[in-house]
């Protein structure tokens, strides 16, 4: 993995995560009258863990694609731990959906300027 | 980014079966009076039955309506003896709809769909952010 991949392998990651988050996320909210449905969501904290912790295939240039989507395995799925189950057996909580929902877009936003900013410091020293 | 892509279907998937619900909806609270229906019975209430739908990976489920059922409870018996579609005892049947539960269906339908117009917002800013990376 040369410095350039590594800089931006961090950040690449995580933004995958939480695109992957998101639609999740979308999911939930999209069932939320669905009879039986169960509420998922990811750690991502360890799922990022594991997706960086990765250093072979997935930021290697010479790795083949496949290579690389086995290395950027899904995360796992979890179900919530829900307060207020329904009696249909639906576990969606659209008060912290919402809100997990908009805590992932400010996430995914913050992501993407921490990689702009880096793109950007290394222009710079590209160009001096 | 293809990813993402992918919340615009299961929203717009919730979206379409809330409106059928909302449909539904309008059409018990339009013929909750409907004494007659081309049978010649009373108008039946209709409820939806929403089930998940998987949309490519375990992360993407939308939503199906997977049938519309006639409300099972018991039709409403009126007494009334001139009424041109009583029976010998002087009762007409009435439809089974409840507009109290209709009107709660119809603000949760309403309130449902909004969430997903909202996800589908979010989503769109995010991916035109996502297009501004390096710039």
């Amino acid at each position: 993995m040369n410095k350039l991949d590594e800089l931006l392998n961090f950040n690449h990651q995580a933004l995958n995560l939480r695109a992957y988050r998101q639609q999740v996320l979308a999911s939930n909210i999209a069932n939320g009258d669905t009879p039986g449905y169960k509420a998922r969501d990811i750690d991502f904290k360890s799922a990022l863990a594991a997706a960086t912790a990765q250093p072979t295939a997935a930021g290697d240039p010479s790795a083949t694609a496949s290579q690389k989507n086995a290395a950027a395995a899904d995360p796992d799925l979890l179900f919530r731990n829900v307060l207020q189950p329904s009696i249909d057996g639906n576990t969606v909580d659209m008060d912290v959906e919402r809100a997990q929902f908009a805590e992932n877009t400010v996430h995914y936003e913050s992501n993407i300027a921490a990689l702009t900013h880096h793109i950007r410091m290394m222009l710079a020293a590209i160009q001096g | 980014m293809t990813s993402l892509l992918k919340v615009f279907d299961v929203a717009a998937s919730a979206m379409t079966a809330q409106a059928q619900r909302l449909n539904v909806v309008a059409s018990n609270l339009a013929n909750a009076d409907s004494a007659t229906g081309p049978d010649g019975k009373a108008y039946k209430a209709r409820q939806v039955i929403f089930s998940t739908q998987a949309m490519g990976g375990a992360e993407n489920s939308g939503v199906r309506v997977s049938g519309v059922v006639d409300d099972p409870s018991p039709m409403k018996r009126l007494y009334q003896p001139n009424h041109p579609m009583a029976d010998e005892t002087g009762y007409v049947t009435m439809p089974n709809v409840s507009v109290v539960e209709e009107m709660v269906n119809m603000i949760s339908a309403s309130r449902a769909y909004q969430n997903n117009v909202e996800a589908i917002n979010t989503t769109k800013t995010l991916l035109a952010k996502t297009l501004t990376i390096g710039q």
